[in-house]
């Protein structure tokens, strides 16, 4: 573990939250490495979402978190608002799981891959929209100049979690969370976009926190895997161990709960 | 190749105009099915116990064709720009209306101004201050507007700030024994800006703020109870989240992807109620002694003086349309999906 504990690019460190009084989180500790796609899995409620959120200081109103989150030698928790929002965006980005929603329905695809762009980066609009144009090649939306003017109802949904991928990278960031980002999709667009995960995490050596209730997702592209239940870590390991040898029996009983067993059904 | 909100604007246009054609329609009828005969609201009570002078009257006026006849020489008339002669001031209606519409816009107009402005804000305080103090207040306050009928708010606030404290002016558009400033937009604040009669347009705007207050009351309230509720809608939405996630600065998330969004239901409602408020203005003109469209509808309708009222209709028919074409206008506007599909 030396080697990785080398390249962590964002470590969670017994992190705790409650929302009015009401314990959500008990001390969840995950370390994400640059290049590696940690999976994050658990049923709902389990808390898998809320930590995804807590990177980014976007829990809902009257939640309070305690703990530690590492990034660049700084804990994003007791970072100042000011401060969280120049990495959020920039640093550390995030790719939900509903694309009919999480896009503005009423800004241009160019306005929603440009403005975070151009106000962290401070570059030109000529130059983000070249970039921007750029970007939507890279996550494979044909036609990439006409796509820029259309408005996101104009895009089918697994195209719409491209381009809600495509604004996650926009600035560069060293760390992606993505919160169930094939839930909503068809499982035939589903493979796709993993595939396009996966590839983007090894070609520009993000570190990519997926979060997903489905373990077939999981074993598809997951280096690590971690396992939570009732907002608590019980199983962290490699995706080969954790998925063949699980030691928890939590994790033994997602697993049988599985139509396929894991590994033979990857892509 | 025209564009997808010009083609849009056009659609919305040619439909107000046939609307414009069935509000002539409606009112001419509606107007001829008062029980009531002008007749008998105009002439003294010696001619009417002639006959003659009965029949040369109605002859006269028209009234002794065929309705459809009628009708189409009403269109006649319109197309013409000619809205009939009033029975009562003998003045052709167009004139009079000239006079009197310009009046009622510009309180009207004053008062959806205020409401926007400050229902608009008082919303967006509220719902961002979600059961806070400031909210709870806002909430009692605008619950408060909305109850309070207008007429007697009109009563007291003239009775309080223009007899007890005397800090506003009395009635009328401007101080008693000054000129009206040349006319232009017939708004008299306006033309004395236009004009630069600065002593005018601080009489004209002094009798102006009462009213067009009493009037806005209503509309306030109502503007900032559904400006909180849309924008708390929108706070909600993922999109929103994600604008956070992206970090980009409080101002650009408020403005761009809140404000933008629940200005959609809220301008739905400003167009409603600017319908209210013009009917407001009757029984605010009447305690204000403003000499606007509302008081020249109601001396139209007791003497039966058929002619204004038709034009009165007519008149506030079309202000309806306009006000309707600028909301949807403004749909297509704020929202892309109104004019793309």
């Amino acid at each position: 573990m030396t080697a990785a504990q080398k390249t962590a690019a964002l470590t969670i460190e017994r992190l705790r939250m409650s929302i009015g009084g009401h314990d959500v989180l008990h001390g969840v500790d995950l370390t994400l490495e640059a290049g590696r796609v940690h999976g994050l899995a658990g049923e709902s409620g389990s808390g898998k979402t809320m930590t995804g959120l807590a990177v980014l200081g976007l829990l809902p109103h009257g939640s309070r978190a305690s703990g530690r989150i590492a990034f660049g030698g700084r804990d994003l928790l007791e970072m100042p608002a000011r401060e969280l929002n120049e990495v959020r965006g920039a640093k550390i980005a995030m790719v939900f799981q509903d694309p009919a929603t999480s896009l503005h329905p009423m800004l241009t695809v160019e306005r929603q891959l440009t403005e975070h762009m151009r106000h962290h980066l401070g570059i030109g609009r000529k130059e983000a929209r070249e970039r921007a144009a750029g970007l939507l090649a890279k996550v494979r939306i044909p036609g990439p100049e006409e796509a820029l003017k259309r408005y996101p109802h104009q895009f089918s949904g697994g195209m719409r979690q491209r381009i809600a991928i495509a604004v996650a990278l926009a600035c560069e960031p060293e760390v992606l969370i993505a919160d169930e980002p094939t839930t909503a999709l068809d499982v035939t667009v589903q493979a796709g976009i993993l595939r396009l995960l996966r590839g983007l995490c090894d070609d520009l050596g993000l570190a990519v926190l997926l979060v997903t209730h489905d373990l077939g997702v999981m074993s598809a592209v997951a280096d690590e895997v971690s396992v939570m239940k009732d907002g608590l870590v019980v199983e962290t390991g490699p995706r080969g161990q954790v998925l063949r040898e699980p030691r928890h029996p939590y994790t033994r009983s997602l697993l049988d709960a599985l139509p396929v067993p894991p590994g033979e059904n990857s892509p | 190749m025209r564009s997808p909100l010009a083609r849009f604007l056009v659609r919305r246009i040619v439909t107000a105009l046939l609307l414009a054609v069935g509000i002539t329609l409606v009112t001419f009828v509606l107007t001829n099915l008062v029980p009531g005969d002008p007749v008998a609201a105009n002439l003294g009570q010696r001619a009417l116990g002639d006959p003659a002078i009965v029949a040369q009257w109605r002859a006269d006026h028209g009234l002794d064709r065929p309705l459809p006849q009628q009708y189409l020489m009403h269109l006649e008339g319109l197309l013409h720009g000619d809205l009939g002669t009033s029975q009562q001031s003998h003045r052709p209606v167009l004139d009079d209306l000239a006079e009197s519409v310009p009046a009622t816009l510009e309180l009207a107009g004053a008062a959806i101004l205020v409401s926007l402005v400050l229902g608009v804000g008082f919303g967006v305080v509220a719902a961002l201050r979600r059961d806070r103090l400031s909210d709870h207040v806002l909430r009692v306050l605008s619950l408060v507007g909305i109850s309070v009928p207008t007429f007697w708010l009109a009563l007291v606030a003239f009775y309080v700030f223009f007899f007890r404290l005397q800090i506003t002016p009395g009635s009328g558009r401007i101080d008693p024994g000054m000129t009206p400033p040349p006319q232009v937009t017939g708004l008299y604040t306006v033309d004395a800006l236009l004009s630069g009669r600065w002593d005018v347009l601080s009489s004209a705007a002094g009798h102006l703020a009462a009213p067009a207050l009493v009037l806005a009351l209503y509309t306030i309230g109502l503007l900032t109870r559904f400006t909180r509720s849309a924008v708390l809608e929108v706070l909600g939405q993922d999109y929103v989240r994600s604008a956070r996630a992206k970090g980009l600065p409080g101002r650009v998330v408020l403005f761009r992807y809140v404000l933008r969004p629940a200005l959609v239901p809220v301008i739905t409602v400003a167009g409603l109620a600017f319908g209210s408020l013009l009917s407001g203005t009757v029984l605010v003109e009447a305690v204000f002694a403003w000499p606007g469209v509302g008081q020249y509808a109601y001396r139209s309708a007791t003497t039966l003086d058929l002619p204004a009222v038709m034009g009165v209709g007519l008149v506030v028919g079309v202000v309806y349309l306009v006000i309707n074409l600028v909301v949807d206008v403004l749909y297509g506007v704020i929202d892309p999906r109104v004019r793309v599909s």
